[in-house]
């Protein structure tokens, strides 16, 4: 089958296998941050967003993107190196296999919620493991992006 | 000190955080083979016949190979120093099939549809055999699980296969039973730890292909290059010269990649057809057919006065290596020597084992490796026996924890030179408000406000053993290349070792490059591994920058005409001291590349003969729900003494990163086995790693002490930091509901169990 994606902002059309799933077609377009971590849409590794919606592309059909843009870091990188600084100013990316992940789904929520509390940080990402930081070193990276957008850091988004 | 002692960034943080192809898979050529294997639903069992030729028939299938076509030679996969005291009882494909994962066939095509169809359509008959899936009944069982006359063990460490031993010891100082005899109270207790996955983010991965040379290149995520090289050499029956082995970005290891897991595999299907190929473990596989914790039941005696005295300890480790024996012999020595040498004026103690093969999965080296078993055992059994002495467990161990300078029998006689940890326990007793808290507070709504606390040790590095080597250079610009065959897996040693160099090198962290790991390039390292990177690794990288720095002086005397001793460098310029003169640092590396004869380059390798032990006490609060049995962090402080703390930000992610793995060992990570040997937990819905909803607040402290024999004092940090949790949690269930649970992990369901049946 065709489908036509608009993939990090531009257009791909190709035809696909109806069982290929999403991860695999963005790995295949050149997405290497989108990483496969469970195969069981436990990890949070693969998180894109659909749409600006973050989703966990291991569990969604890439068919289903037809008609529909995809986003992954690749598309995000001025995002993701501005926030990303505040994690690697912690030491909390460590082996940074779960950092794209993390990422996408972090960036996700301050579009829509800027000022999260720690409970609200802990929810969101609740679904994006990290098997090296004990995920203490991400919190204080987000608490200190927080903070300096509070303090007039360039708009996220 | 400038740099050492700084939160550096990571070298490779920004190309991590931004999603770079830095990793195996991401680097892997477009159109190579895909590689899987067909593995054994039976825990123990004999291939009769296997047909693969309908198999075979599948377009895109390259070619499928079983036992009949690897070589016979029988290898270990276990990443140790050569002769390793793992036993020799592999072979790539067997005839004998030991666990249920077992690889029986391994197959090759053109990508991941054809293999995963040609794997349905191999026909194997087999002929099942009882199983030893209990340890407890595997020592002189007359079912053998290496019945063959191939096997082999190249060190003294008591294996034999005609008895399912992997390894068995038995060391002692002083008369244990007789001083156990004299003792006021004896506690006396067996504790169970299971067979814990590492479950890195990154599954186990490779990428084989022929160069130029007709040479086999292997990109692995693994931490140990050298020896990856060394076995796929024995699996292969290739010489090692025909091999070169590299490591990329690795998504984490913590001992995991210490086993050849997956190379082994793709390494021999790009040695048969000459054609690149990849293999990349499912999380399933990673699961069920990797290299987790040994499962160890520990028993522990302990014995001391009425006043608090502790006199001695007996420990008897019975370890499972599973199907093989890989870090089977090496890591229940730990069980005993990291463990019993906390206390430090014991006047006996015993420590004995037994490591045996049963038909489950085999295990590996997991951060910690027997030392994290066995603290669980005796800080459990010493929390006890505080209990039994109404002693408070803090008083008791500042009575009889080991002190700066005292001699550890059970720890190889080595002395404590760089010892803090009293500092460590009064911090944390002050940080978490012991007095306030110990042993309990009820909150009247049918939850409980508990504390525990643990100690630990660790050692840095294998003494005698581990070699570490760091290659510098001088580049014409005046920046450094420090190169090294230790293996950053996310815990930031090119980072840290940078560190050292720009401090020794009195440069900035920008004017070094670190590269590793390729064994075609990089100088000797065991790889990382037995908390040897900082420390050993670390002395190799000073020894090396020192000496680069007088060759440095040398070629700056010769181009200022005066003699070295003359020569005063500040690490960016070199004056004259007899005219003023100068030459920049850029001017001295551009002049080596022009009529020079003396390289400004230096090797330096280092191997130390002792294993200074970091230490460090982990205290927990707990709420605990007497209804649920849910066990609620709320607090978790650690306060480390690694030595000299060479970059404050990654010691402490380490110690966070591991302070949650110990939890996630102590509460919710299990391994099942079915009647059938069949490993239940073999995804993430079945195996519950921590989530950040699971973590109360972590606070992390250092007590540095100084360590002479370490580069800049330090020791090690990255096992020690997984040890706590289990006893200290243990402690904090028993100080809130009055049950000691001795077998983990302890679940809210044993609690809560455990409380209906008081």
């Amino acid at each position: 089958m065709q489908i036509s994606v608009m993939l990090n902002g531009k257009k791909v059309t190709e035809d696909i296998k109806p069982d290929l799933l999403l991860i695999d077609f963005v790995r295949n377009h050149g997405c290497y941050s989108v990483k496969r971590g469970c195969e069981t849409s436990n990890c949070g590794l693969c998180t894109v967003f659909l749409d600006e919606k973050p989703v966990l592309s291991c569990s969604v059909l890439a068919a289903r993107a037809d008609g529909h843009a995809v986003q992954t870091l690749e598309g995000l990188q001025e995002e993701a190196a501005e926030f990303g600084a505040f994690i690697a100013d912690q030491g909390a990316e460590q082996c940074g296999f779960c950092n794209p992940g993390m990422i996408m789904n972090a960036i996700a929520l301050f579009r829509e919620n800027p000022a999260p509390t720690d409970d609200e940080i802990r929810e969101y990402l609740a679904g994006n493991l990290c098997r090296c930081s004990g995920y203490e070193g991400q919190l204080r990276g987000i608490r200190a992006f927080i903070e300096y957008k509070k303090q007039g850091g360039a708009v996220c988004r | 000190m400038q740099v050492v002692g700084q939160p550096f960034r990571k070298k490779d943080a920004m190309a991590l955080v931004q999603g770079k192809p830095v990793f195996t898979d991401d680097l892997a050529p477009k159109d190579c083979l895909v590689v899987k294997v067909l593995r054994s639903p039976h825990a123990n069992a004999m291939v009769k016949n296997i047909k693969t030729d309908i198999a075979k028939r599948v377009p895109g299938i390259e070619d499928i190979y079983t036992w009949e076509d690897v070589p016979q030679q029988r290898f270990t996969m276990a990443g140790q120093t050569y002769p390793e005291p793992s036993p020799y009882d592999r072979l790539i494909l067997d005839r004998h099939v030991r666990y249920v994962g077992d690889p029986v066939a391994i197959v090759a095509g053109a990508n991941e549809e054809c293999v995963e169809q040609a794997l349905r359509m191999i026909k194997v008959e087999y002929e099942v055999l009882p199983a030893i899936l209990d340890f407890r009944k595997a020592k002189d069982n007359e079912l053998l699980v290496h019945p063959e006359d191939t096997w082999k063990s190249l060190c003294p460490v008591g294996a034999d296969n005609k008895r399912n031993l992997c390894a068995c010891e038995s060391s002692d100082h002083g008369d244990v039973d007789q001083v156990l005899a004299d003792c006021d109270v004896v506690v006396e207790e067996t504790y169970h730890t299971l067979a814990n996955q590492q479950a890195m983010m990154e599954t186990f991965r490779t990428v084989c292909y022929m160069d130029t040379y007709g040479r086999l290149n292997v990109l692995s995520s693994t931490q140990i290059v050298f020896h990856a090289r060394r076995i796929l050499s024995n699996a292969l029956g290739i010489p090692k010269s025909k091999i070169r082995v590299m490591k990329p970005r690795i998504g984490g290891g913590f001992g995991a990649k210490q086993t050849v897991v997956a190379e082994i595999f793709p390494a021999f299907v790009t040695w048969k057809t000459g054609k690149a190929s990849k293999m990349i473990f499912t999380r399933e596989e990673s699961q069920t057919a990797s290299s987790p914790r040994h499962e160890m039941e520990v028993s522990v005696k302990i014995g001391a006065d009425k006043d608090g005295r502790i006199r001695a300890i007996d420990v008897y480790t019975l370890s499972n290596t599973g199907a093989y024996g890989e870090h089977g012999p090496t890591t229940v020595g730990l069980s005993g020597h990291k463990s019993i040498p906390l206390y430090g004026s014991l006047e006996a103690h015993r420590f004995a084992y037994d490591v045996v093969y049963t038909n489950t999965m085999s295990a590996g080296a997991y951060r910690g490796y027997g030392a994290t078993q066995g603290i669980f055992a005796v800080e459990s059994a010493v929390n006890e026996l505080a209990g039994r002495l109404g002693m408070d467990p803090v008083e008791l161990r500042l009575k009889n924890m080991v002190r700066e300078g005292q001699t550890m029998p059970a720890y190889y006689g080595e002395t404590a030179k760089s010892c803090a940890l009293d500092r460590c326990l009064l911090r944390a007793k002050e940080m978490i408000g012991w007095d306030e808290k110990f042993p309990c507070r009820d909150m009247g709504n049918g939850k409980v406000r508990s504390v525990g606390v643990s100690m630990a040790m660790q050692g840095s590095g294998i003494s005698g053993v581990d070699v570490g080597s760091a290659t510098i250079k001088l580049n014409e610009d005046g920046i450094y290349t420090l190169m090294i065959g230790a293996a950053d897996m996310g815990t930031g040693c090119d980072t840290i070792l940078a560190q050292m160099a720009a401090e020794c090198l009195d440069c900035q962290m920008e004017n070094i490059i670190v590269s590793g790991a390729d064994t075609d390039t990089s100088p000797y390292d065991s790889g990382s591994y037995a908390s040897s990177t900082t420390y050993v690794t670390g002395k190799a990288v000073e020894k090396a920058c020192e000496k680069l720095q007088i060759k440095i002086c040398e070629r700056a005397a010769e181009m200022l005409y005066c003699t070295v001793d003359k020569i005063e460098f500040d690490g960016h310029r070199a004056k004259n001291l007899e005219n003023g003169e100068t030459v920049t640092l850029q001017e001295i590396g551009t002049s080596s590349m022009c009529g020079n004869e003396c390289a400004l380059q230096v090797t330096e390798t280092h191997s130390s003969p002792i294993s200074p032990p970091p230490f460090m006490v982990g205290m927990v609060e707990i709420e605990l729900d007497k209804e649920t049995g849910h066990v609620e962090i709320l607090d978790y402080v650690a306060v480390v003494d690694c030595g000299t703390v060479i970059n404050p930000n990654l010691a402490r992610v380490q110690t966070e990163g591991g302070l949650v793995q110990g939890i996630g060992m102590a509460l919710y990570e299990n391994i099942q086995y079915s009647e059938k040997g069949q490993m239940m937990n073999q995804s993430f819905m079945q195996y519950k790693l921590p989530t950040r909803l699971d973590m109360g607040k972590i606070r992390v402290e250092f007590e540095e002490s100084h360590e002479p024999t370490g580069p800049f004092g330090a020791k090690s940090i990255g096992e020690i930091v997984i040890n706590t949790p289990a006893p200290a949690l243990a402690h904090a269930i028993a100080n809130a509901t009055g049950l000691w649970f001795r077998e983990l992990p302890i679940t809210s369901e044993k609690i809560a169990m455990g409380i209906m049946k008081q």
